[in-house]
């Protein structure tokens, strides 16, 4: 290590180009500079022009977009005044590049060995044999699976926390001076953002290489960067060393970002004037795809065993990883998916298993709301259009009335009513989201399904529909189902907490249980996957290490589905009977209900 | 609603404002060109045939020394007409039957493919040649293969379009709320492939006015003395080696009208916004 500047940004400007021609900037006055082996973060929600400063490191805007002024030096090549060829001979060599999404990165039809070396061989660094022999060093380095046979796999055979860290690899395998990270962890879950950070580290870092690492998830920063820059805007809002900003962050747009990464605990609201019985009972439910065999399961089953009830103007946090079939449950109560066995009960009444069957009155008391707005709000429709048809469809109202109703719902979700007669195509991510809630709430509902309404939202955004959902439920007394993958969200908002593994409830039990240990082994995990904002977390945790060897599992269906991943797992009892549903006991009398061999004393003591 | 229209002409890019001038022309052709024509339809005016250009004969003469410009005027109808009428039919029952088949499930799905399946296997050529055999030519006749012929080809499109459609989250939604199949065809699944749509109808356009050309050239299509410009291009190949007008006018004319179609519609607003 030197303490020569090795990268540094002076004056930067993107301009790009509207649909009237005219150009402007969508960053400016972008300073920064960077020791060798230092890593530098940029911190921002989208459009904030993170993405766009990390890719005019390789010399690259995109279309559209045109690098103005400004100089960029990496090493002794200054980026802004280099032509093509040389470009060409810079990337993936001496700059690396990791995107995001690395299922999409890879090529389908190539193997990862092919994939993974390509870079060497592209700039003819090093014969192939040789570029083998490292790839299988940099994946034995990254802690993947199998690393002298996985180079031999295609990418549809790996899992997305895998093909990340092959992403990785790839990067690696030129020794980059530069090594550029894209929201590398955004699209993983937890459990797998953990394996996938420790890895990064231990492999990028380690290397000496220097870094910049793109995200919008403060607590991830705080476990890799030496240096922060939050952008707004593409702007510079603050810069400095990563423990200032993290503990003494002087800007306030800064603050904002900082407390919507830590969701307030939002307190229960009285629902005095509710009757007691529950509103939605699910009973004995398992569901899955395929046709259902002879004992009563699908062929491809997804959720097992599901009991769970949802008291009036309650909420319910339904939280796992994804496959875990946390989606499914909401479409088994919507009608979408009918169940294989078990019953649906909506106030006491039994539910048609499927959409056939359901009266109107029915449909209108249980509303979903799916994650994605962009694709779950009809481009071809406008604001008003999309919320006016459940007024006219469940409540008979048209014309003025239905209008005047729109604007209501409109003012409700702290919209402007002028945006009624926009398309869907003009409005924000944030905006989308709430048109989405509005069209649910437009049917007058008993129960909203939430699937992982605010994940696909910037965390500024996320809090603020977070809080327009606290406030409707206090206001309406709507019950919600809130599924999401976040642990921190839904200990935030919700009454109830049920955990689900593979399509089976590992623990079910109040809020205040998710609190206080012990937990179920897997609860424990989802809570321990949870990045802190302190720089040393991630070398501290102990979740996602290799759990202790065991022996042949038995093949009995119903044996522990967390089996091959615990960490507190039981020679000779885990791996041949299935594990009993007891109550697990917190502090104060509080208790949850756990899917587990282990007791209270036990769990403790791991 | 003239307003309305003519914003969104002005709204349109410079190859959709071409376009759109070009189907205009071709309209008004259509519907005045016999009115204008200098001589009847199928008189021997010119004492010599593949004639050039003149001033009593703007076009030329065909390979009977008629007048090229007269009969282009009179064929204009047939081809604008009988294609545009053919095409609509083709798109509007191909895409009514994929919306059935998209929102109806695997059991109207599967027949209804199967039995498009075994119409597209039929030779257009074939099997007008059956139906215009048994009923003798006549324009509604011609209308009907045109339509029958393109239904395959525009129903596997458009179901292509609306199954991917029919798996949206807005579908979903609008299911889950309890809707009929009607509304989700109509409502939701239908405005999002208006635009690919009408690129496959600019394309159907094009391939009718081949096929009624090609019937013409066999005599099934349209009956002299009458010609629509396909079979105005048939009759006068023989004057292709000298380059005579009485060809090239009606390719021209062709190419403008199937270039000009498709132009305007590209130039159409994308999705998301309405057209």
């Amino acid at each position: 290590m030197t303490d020569a500047i090795h990268v540094e940004v002076k004056d930067l400007c993107v301009t790009a180009r509207n649909a009237k021609g005219e150009t402007f900037p969508i960053v400016s006055g972008i300073n920064f500079a960077l020791k060798r082996g230092e890593v530098l973060a940029l911190i921002g929600e989208s459009g904030s022009g993170k993405t766009t400063i990390a890719l005019t490191l390789l010399g690259h805007a995109r279309p559209g977009a045109t690098i103005a002024g400004g100089s960029i030096r990496v090493g002794d090549a200054e980026i802004t005044k280099l032509d093509r060829p040389a470009l060409a001979q810079l990337r993936g060599n001496r700059i690396a590049y990791i995107a995001q999404s690395a299922a999409s990165a890879f090529n389908p039809s190539r193997t990862i060995m092919d994939q993974v070396i390509e870079p060497a061989m592209i700039h003819g660094l090093m014969p192939r044999a040789t570029a083998e022999a490292k790839a299988v060093d940099l994946f034995r380095a990254l802690a993947l699976p199998f690393p002298d046979t996985i180079g031999s796999r295609y990418p549809h055979q790996l899992s997305g926390g895998q093909l990340q860290r092959l992403m990785a690899a790839m990067a690696l395998i030129t020794d980059p001076e530069l090594v550029i990270l894209d929201e590398p962890t955004t699209a993983l879950d937890v459990t797998t953002q953990i394996e996938v950070l420790r890895a990064f580290k231990a492999v990028v870092l380690e290397r000496g290489a220097t870094a910049i690492y793109v995200s919008h998830d403060l607590a991830v920063v705080a476990q890799m960067a030496d240096q922060i820059v939050v952008l707004n805007q593409g702007r510079i809002r603050e810069a400095g060393k990563a423990e200032q900003i993290l503990h003494r962050p002087a800007d306030d747009y800064t603050r904002t970002l900082m407390a919507a990464a830590r969701p307030a605990i939002r307190p229960t609201p009285a629902k005095a004037d509710l009757p007691a019985a529950p509103l939605l009972e699910i009973r004995g439910m398992t569901a899955g795809y395929g046709k259902i065999g002879k004992d009563g399961r699908p062929r491809i089953p997804v959720l097992r065993a599901i009991n769970l009830t949802i008291e009036r103007g309650a909420t319910l946090g339904v939280i796992g990883e994804s496959g875990s079939g946390k989606s499914t449950i909401a479409r088994v109560i919507a009608g979408l998916l009918p169940p294989a066995s078990g019953q649906v009960l909506l106030d006491g009444e039994p539910l048609p298993p499927g959409l056939q069957g359901r009266s109107r009155e029915q449909f209108r008391r249980i509303q979903l709301v799916f994650q994605n707005a962009d694709t779950a709000l009809n481009p071809a429709h406008s604001v008003g259009e999309i919320l006016q048809r459940p007024l006219a469809f469940y409540h008979g109202l048209k014309g003025n009335a239905a209008r005047m109703r729109v604007a209501e719902l409109l003012d409700l979700i702290r919209l402007p009513v002028a945006l009624i007669d926009r398309p869907i195509g003009g409005l924000s991510g944030g905006q989308k989201q709430r048109i989405n809630l509005a069209r649910a709430l437009a049917a007058d509902p008993q129960l909203i399904l939430c699937d992982e309404v605010t994940s696909a939202l910037d965390t500024v955004v996320g809090a603020a529909i977070l809080d327009l959902m606290a406030e409707l439920r206090r206001e309406l007394g709507i019950a919600t189902m809130f599924i999401s993958h976040d642990i921190s969200t839904v200990r935030a908002i919700c009454d109830d907490i049920l955990v689900l593994y593979a399509g089976t409830m590992v623990e079910t039990g109040p809020r205040a249980a998710f609190q206080s240990s012990p937990f179920h082994p897997y609860t424990d995990l989802l809570i321990g996957s949870v990045p802190e904002m302190r720089a040393g977390w991630l070398e501290e945790s102990h979740a996602g290490a290799a759990p202790t060897p065991i022996g042949a599992t038995g093949d009995h269906p119903d044996l522990c589905r967390f089996l091959p991943r615990c960490a507190a797992r039981v020679e000779g009892l885990c791996n041949t009977t299935p594990p009993p549903r007891h109550p697990l006991a917190k502090a104060e009398g509080i208790t949850s209900r756990i899917l587990c061999h282990h007791g209270d004393e036990s769990l403790i003591a791991s | 609603m003239i307003f309305n229209a003519l914003s969104q002409a002005k709204a349109l890019p410079l190859s959709g404002k071409v376009g759109l001038a070009l189907v205009l022309f071709w309209l008004a052709v259509a519907l005045f060109g016999p009115m204008l024509a200098p001589y009847p339809v199928g008189a021997f005016v010119a004492y010599d045939v593949f004639d050039g250009q003149s001033a009593a004969h703007w076009l030329g003469s065909d390979y009977l020394g008629r007048d090229v410009l007269s009969r282009l005027l009179s064929g204009a109808r047939y081809t604008v007409g009988l294609a545009a009428a053919a095409a609509m039919l083709a798109s509007a029952t191909g895409t009514a039957l994929a919306l059935t088949a998209a929102v109806g499930g695997a059991k109207v799905d599967e027949p209804l493919s199967r039995f498009m399946d075994m119409l597209i296997s039929i030779p257009s050529k074939i099997f007008s040649l059956v139906l215009v055999a048994a009923f003798g030519s006549s324009l509604p006749l011609l209308l009907l293969i045109a339509a029958i012929t393109y239904v395959p080809g525009n129903y596997r499109i458009a179901r292509a379009l609306a199954v991917n459609l029919a798996q949206m989250d807005y579908v979903q939604v609008a299911r889950a709320r309890g809707e009929g199949r009607f509304h989700i065809a109509i409502a939701e699944v239908l405005p999002n492939m208006i635009h690919p749509l009408l690129a496959d109808f600019g394309l159907r356009f094009v391939f009718i006015v081949l096929l009624l050309s090609g019937l013409s050239f066999l005599g099934l299509g349209v009956q002299p003395p009458d010609a629509d410009l396909g079979s105005l291009v048939r009759e006068n190949i023989s004057g292709l080696g000298e380059g005579a007008l009485a060809i090239i006018a009606p390719a021209v004319a062709i190419a403008t009208l199937t270039v000009g179609v498709n132009l305007l519609i590209d130039g159409l607003p994308g999705r998301g916004k309405r057209a």
